[in-house]
Parts: structure tokens; C-alpha cells; sequence
């Protein structure tokens, strides 16, 4: 099962560093990572997506919890959360498609944002699974390359640190 | 305010290898261990001058099993210092050894400047990249702001909650730089937070678990050691009327001449505590951890138990086992929780069982045999000793001898590596611990592959008087993968066995006392000579080469599904 895991943590170098190692070291693996800094300076935000049972994921947690630099950490699971992954992806598009291509990326609420003769570069943000119908309806026209974030999450009525 | 009520708040300035010094001199740090290098002269001529006993090992391995046994015998936080590159690289099995055994140690490391970090300069390693995993936390200090205030943190984060090694790694030019020592003032870490108190509605499940249960024990590991439970195990045990056994990291937290305790169980375990585990209604775990040496296959592990589980470290709970009533908290603040609460229960049934499997099934061994049994040494040096030596062992047979056949009665008498399994441990260990302890015995007992990889710290223990014994029980192979070769390979020894030196030679050679014994009945006298010298000593009692550890649960299989039960019925 997949979760979403919220850990803050301080900004400091090489805490990214304890966080993947933990993660290499008891075997865990990492669906999808992003970090960014909080409205607090000496803060960053990590979600970490994980696929696992229950006892996996909550063996994750704890293990998180450990590390010094680690302050807090919660497993969206059960909760009324928004998730949101970015996309950037290239399709093949010659100016005869560009009608058809571009109606697709409309209805996926996409945002061109570079364009040539041979390609669009298109912008999509939403859930995972926008992202990967996206993808899939671009794959017949031939997709040239794909960079994703990885999934940020917040739940619904959270409050940020700083109102706490 | 006066003058000097001024001082004591304000922050002076210092180079960082003087400021290193005067944080170590804050902590109270007796004694520290370290090689010196390139990278940490600057730090080294200050210790030139520090009130604080210096030790110099062979080689960073063994300073760093020192400092981790002399933590082990003191309950305080141990200090060693390497420099770059490979002084750095050879710490690593020492911090791997504290770390998985919760020792606290602060490891410190010189570094390459700040400017050359990361250019492959000369004796530089990524070593916090590399001692990651194998510490607790680990640092670099590249702001001469940082440097005071981060040794402070390390030494609260090694020896606080849940123990382990702390590494520092500080640039060589943060040893020159002028550094500020800010006031001294509590410490404030966002992501480190220990509860000790368990909460009390588990506490109160936990104590209702113990009073209505027929047939409990007490599965007791080194977490009961280092949180200074023992008196509480013990008030516990005897209030509740509760059988306990003990894993080897929590060996002399019960007392072992008692008729209630079961000895050490698991794999090779007393036959009655893995028995009792097998059959009781009720395991109350206290600071273990559920490791595959104890609950051998976990799917048949305590099949009737309910199980309790007291643990500082809340990641330990139901990681092996599923665990019905988990207490995160402090052994000792947890178990004093409880006695209150707790009610005596006779359990005639539970214990006449018990004194039925410990009268079928003691340890034991062939007493008749011409050759010298390993186990009888060790029984000897138990007797003349008293039970009273503080004992350190290397990794594999001898070690499992020495957990079964001598009789600990105190807390941090036994000092082992569990968890790691690092052979050569023992040696250096004995160092550690007799400084710790210049006036007890300490002893050794080592095999003799074991000692083959550190015994070059025989000459730090000539050159600082120390008067260790190496009680070397010489059988010629690495004596536990022989076994299991015996046992699993048809006997197929494929390079379990060394040529060895004249270890007594060599002991007299690094200036030691050295002995040989060949014969059992000079093992005796043998005993009673190593306890009488005042000088390091080491005894080579060639014993018999093909002698087995048992019982023994086999890899994989259940804790009742002992193998070597039958030898027993010999005696």
C-alpha cells in the first residue's frame, strides 16, 4: 500500500544524506522525494512516498523519528489530503498534430510552456493519477522526455508550523 | 552585578584544539583514548598539557574498543580520537561494535582543512559519509562558531535515551581558528526528544498482564544494564515471583547464583529458559529487542505468550514480534512503576516445571575427558575468582562458554561485543576496563583466533602497568564456524584453522607474563598463577580442539528444537 510521509526537518546540510542512507541501510525503498524549504528558514519540509504494509511503513516512521535532525514526522494515511505531483513533459508534435495535441493538453488542464517545430513541452500539475493518464495518452504520439517532482502533500485544515 | 558574575556569562574566544580540550575537561572526561596523525597535532599539543589520562593504542581499532568497554564498565561516556583517512577507517568496527550494542562513545576525528574537503587530498576520507550508518549521529564542524556547542550536543546525544557513538569530524584549520565558548546552558535539540516515563495506562495494563498470568518470565536485555535497572529487575522478580533469563548484553543484571534465574537464552541458551519461553503464558520484555539469536524461528517464537514490551526505543516495539502491550519508556523508571502494583503469586506448578528442565538439563560437558575442556577453565576461573572478576571475551565459542559457565552476579561485569559479533574484541576491552577498574580483576578469556587480530595491544597494556589476564582457550580453528561446518558442512573445514604462534612467547616478547598448559590437572595452579601476577598475563590452555557449544537451536528452527540435549544426559 502506498503512503505519504511528512517529515520536517532541519535545514542543514547533510540531513538528506541520514534520511536516504536510513533508507538504503534497512532496505526501504523510496517511491518519490521532494524537499523544500518552510516558511521557517531553519525547516524543510520532506515527503517521502513509500510503498509497504502497515508494520513496514510504521518501522519507516520510527526509524525516521530517530534521526537527530528529524523533528516531526506524519503518515498521511486515512487522511483527507491533498497530493500533487509536477510534470514537465516533451511529446513529439509536428504542426499537423499540434490541433489535436493541444486540445489533449487542454483537457488535462496542461500549460504549454516551450514549443517547436517537432515538439511541445507541456507543464501538468495534479494527482498521481492525472499525471500518469497524461502520460499515457501522450505515449501514442511519442514521448521525448519526462521530469517529474515526485509527489508534495498537506492535509486538509493543516496548519503550518509557525500558527501551531 | 559584580565583575566575575559578568564573566560567567560571557563567551571567550580560543583555538578550537584548546576549546576541544576544555569541552572534554567540562564533560568530566578521566580518561580518553587516540592515535595521533597529521591533521591532529594541533589538538594533540594541547592535550599535551590537559588533566587527562591519555592512552595510546596500536592501532584505532583498539582505542576504540577501549574507550567503548570502559564505557560499558562505567555506565559514562568513553572519548576517542583518530585523525584523517585511515586513522579515521579504522574506528569504523569500533563504532559498529558501540553502536549496535548501545555503547556511549564520542568519537572525535581530525579532518583535511575545509578548503581541500572533497579534492582527494592527502589522508582524507568522507568520514562522516562513511561512519553514517554506524553511529548514532555524526558531524562535520566547518563554522568555528559551531565547534563548542557541538561537542556539548554529542556528548548529551551519545549518552542520552538510547546510548550509542557520536562522531565529530572537525577540520584541522577549526583547530587553529579562534573559537568562542558560549555560557554553558541546557540543551535544545528539536529533532531529539527521549520520553522516560512510560505512559501509565500501559504501565497499569502491563502490571494487570503480570498479576493475573500462571507462568510469566522475565526476558531481560542489556537495555536493563544500561538504564541501571538491576535493583528494580531484581524487586520486581522477587515481588512478583517471576522466573528471569537474560540475553548475553544483559548478563549480572540478574543475579545468577539466585533460583529464579534461568540463565542466558536463545541459541545457545540454557535448554530450561528456552523451554520456559516456549511454554509461558507471559513474557515481560524488558530493554531487548527480539534479536534472531533469541527468538530463534519467530512464526513458533513464545506461542502461548502474551507479550510485554518495555523499550526506551520506540522503533524497537513490534518490529520482530507483534508485541499485545507496548511501554515506551525507561527500564528502570518503568519496572519502579510497576512493583507497587505488583502482587506475590506462589506459581507452584510454574516453578516445580521449571526446577524439572533445569535438573534434566544443565549446562554441562564430558568432566571425565583427559583432555583440557574449555568449559572447565572457565568454571575455574569462576571458582577462584568468586564470580567476581569483571570478564571480556573475543567473538565465537569461548564467548558462548563464558556467558554459560561463569556466574555473574552484578551489572557490567560481563563485557561483550552482542550485537556486532566483533572478534578481537576482547583484548583491547580488558584495557578499557581495567582502567576503568585498576583494582578489580579483570580477565580475558579469549580463542585463540580472536586474539590473533588484535593482541598487538598487549603492549599498551605493558606500557600502561595494566594487569589484565588473557585466559586463551586455544583450540587451533575458529572455533564456532568449525562447528558449524561440523555440523552443516560434513565436517568440511574449509580455512577454519590457523597456525599459531607460541602465544606464551609472544606475550613474553611484548613484555607480558606468558604461560603454557597442555595438561588438565595445571589448570588450577595455572588459574591461581594468572590471578596472582601483577604484570599482563597471558595462559594458553591448549584445549580440546573439536569441543562444541551446545545446546544449540539450529538456524531457522524453533527455541524448544534444541540439538546437543542428549550430551547432557552423559553427565
Amino acid at each position: 500500500m502506498k503512503h505519504i510521509l511528512s517529515a520536517l526537518v532541519l535545514n542543514k546540510p547533510g540531513v538528506l544524506a541520514h534520511v536516504a542512507g536510513m533508507f538504503a541501510a534497512r532496505a526501504f525503498n523510496i517511491d518519490s522525494l521532494a524537499v523544500g524549504r518552510t516558511d521557517d528558514p531553519t525547516l524543510s519540509r520532506m515527503t517521502i512516498v513509500i510503498l509497504g504494509d502497515d508494520k513496514v511503513v510504521e518501522q519507516v516512521r520510527k526509524q525516521l523519528v530517530k534521526i537527530v535532525e528529524v523533528v516531526k514526522v506524519q503518515d498521511f494515511v486515512g487522511q483527507d489530503v491533498v497530493a500533487r505531483d509536477l510534470m514537465l513533459l516533451s511529446v513529439a508534435c509536428t504542426p499537423e498534430k499540434r490541433p489535436e495535441i493541444l486540445a489533449l493538453i487542454e483537457m488535462f488542464n496542461g500549460k504549454v510552456v516551450d514549443i517547436g517545430p517537432k515538439f511541445v513541452m507541456v507543464e501538468v500539475a495534479g494527482p498521481e493519477s492525472k499525471i500518469e493518464a497524461f502520460i499515457e495518452s501522450c505515449r501514442p504520439y511519442g514521448i521525448k522526455s519526462i521530469v517529474r517532482t515526485g509527489t508534495v502533500a498537506m492535509a486538509r485544515q493543516a496548519r503550518t508550523k509557525s500558527e501551531e | 552585578m559584580t565583575k566575575n558574575g559578568n564573566n560567567a556569562n560571557e563567551t571567550i574566544y580560543k583555538p578550537g584544539s584548546q576549546v576541544i580540550v576544555d569541552m572534554l575537561i567540562e564533560q568530566g572526561i578521566e580518561v580518553m583514548f587516540g592515535y595521533l596523525g597529521g591533521v591532529v597535532l594541533p589538538l594533540f599539543d594541547k592535550i599535551y598539557d590537559a588533566p587527562i589520562k591519555f592512552i595510546i593504542p596500536r592501532h584505532e581499532q583498539g582505542g576504540c574498543h577501549m574507550a567503548d568497554a570502559y564505557a560499558r564498565a562505567t555506565g559514562k561516556t568513553g572519548v576517542v580520537i583518530a585523525t584523517s583517512g585511515p586513522g579515521a577507517t579504522n574506528l569504523t568496527t569500533g563504532l559498529a561494535t558501540a553502536m549496535m550494542d548501545s555503547v556511549p562513545l564520542v568519537a572525535i576525528t581530525g579532518q583535511v582543512r575545509t578548503s581541500l574537503i572533497g579534492n582527494d587530498a592527502f589522508q582524507e576520507a568522507d568520514t562522516t559519509g562513511i561512519t553514517r550508518p554506524i553511529t548514532k549521529h555524526n558531524v562535520i564542524v566547518k563554522d568555528p562558531n559551531d565547534l563548542a556547542q557541538t561537542i556539548r550536543e554529542a556528548f548529551y546525544i551519545a549518552s542520552t535515551g538510547r546510548p550509542g557513538p557520536v562522531l565529530i569530524d572537525i577540520p584541522v584549520d577549526m583547530q587553529i581558528a579562534e573559537c568562542p565558548i558560549p555560557p554553558k546552558r541546557e540543551i535544545e535539540l528539536p529533532g531529539f526528544r527521549v520520553r522516560h516515563k512510560g505512559h501509565a495506562r500501559q504501565i497499569a495494563a502491563a502490571t494487570k498482564a503480570v498479576n493475573e498470568s500462571k507462568r510469566p518470565v522475565l526476558y531481560v536485555g542489556g537495555g536493563c544494564i544500561i538504564s541501571g535497572a538491576s535493583e528494580a529487575l531484581r524487586a520486581a522478580a522477587q515481588k512478583a515471583n517471576i522466573p528471569v533469563t537474560t540475553t548475553l548484553m544483559a548478563l549480572g543484571a540478574y543475579d545468577q547464583n539466585r533460583p529464579e534465574s534461568l540463565d542466558m537464552l536463545g541459541m545457545h541458551g540454557s535448554a530450561y529458559a528456552n523451554f520456559v519461553m516456549q511454554e509461558a503464558d507471559l513474557l515481560i520484555s524488558v530493554g531487548a529487542r527480539f534479536d534472531d539469536r533469541v527468538t530463534g524461528k519467530l512464526d513458533t517464537f513464545a506461542p502461548h505468550a502474551k507479550i510485554v514490551h518495555i523499550d526506551l526505543d520506540a522503533s524497537n516495539i513490534g518490529k520482530n514480534v507483534h508485541v499485545d502491550i507496548p511501554v515506551v519508556g525507561d527500564a528502570r523508571e518503568v519496572l519502579e512503576e510497576m512493583i507497587e502494583s505488583l502482587e506475590y503469586k506462589p506459581r507452584k506448578e510454574w516453578f516445580e516445571q521449571i526446577a524439572a528442565w533445569k535438573a534434566k538439563h544443565p549446562f554441562t560437558y564430558d568432566r571425565n575427558a583427559d583432555v583440557i575442556k574449555p568449559q572447565y577453565v572457565i568454571e575455574e576461573i569462576c571458582r577462584q575468582t568468586a564470580g567476581d572478576a569483571i570478564i571480556c571475551t573475543g567473538v565465537g565459542q569461548h564467548q558462548m562458554w563464558s556467558a554459560q559457565f561463569y556466574k555473574y552476579s552484578k551489572p557490567r561485569q560481563f563485557i561483550t561485543s552482542g550485537g556486532l559479533g566483533t572478534m578481537g574484541f576482547g583484548l583491547p576491552a580488558a584495557i578499557g576496563a581495567q582502567l576503568a577498574y585498576p583494582d578489580k580483576i579483570v580477565v580475558d578469556i579469549d580463542g585463540d583466533s580472536s586474539f590473533n587480530m588484535t593482541l598487538t595491544e598487549l603492549s599498551t597494556a605493558v606500557m600502561y602497568d595494566l594487569p589484565i589476564k588473557v585466559a586463551l582457550l586455544n583450540n587451533g580453528f575458529m572455533g564456532m564456524v568449525r562447528q558449524w561446518q561440523e555440523l552443516f558442512y560434513g565436517k568440511r573445514y574449509s580455512q577454519s584453522s590457523l597456525k599459531n604462534p607460541d602465544f606464551a612467547k609472544v606475550a613474553e616478547a611484548l613484555g607480558c607474563v606468558g604461560i603454557t598448559v597442555d595438561k588438565k590437572d595445571q589448570v588450577a595452579g595455572a588459574v591461581e598463577q594468572m590471578l596472582a601476577q601483577t604484570r599482563p598475563c597471558v595462559v594458553d590452555f591448549r584445549v580440546d580442539p573439536e569441543e562444541n557449544v551446545w545446546p544449540m537451536v539450529p538456524a531457522g528452527k524453533s527455541l524448544h528444537e534444541m540439538d546437543g540435549l542428549d550430551i547432557f544426559e552423559m553427565a
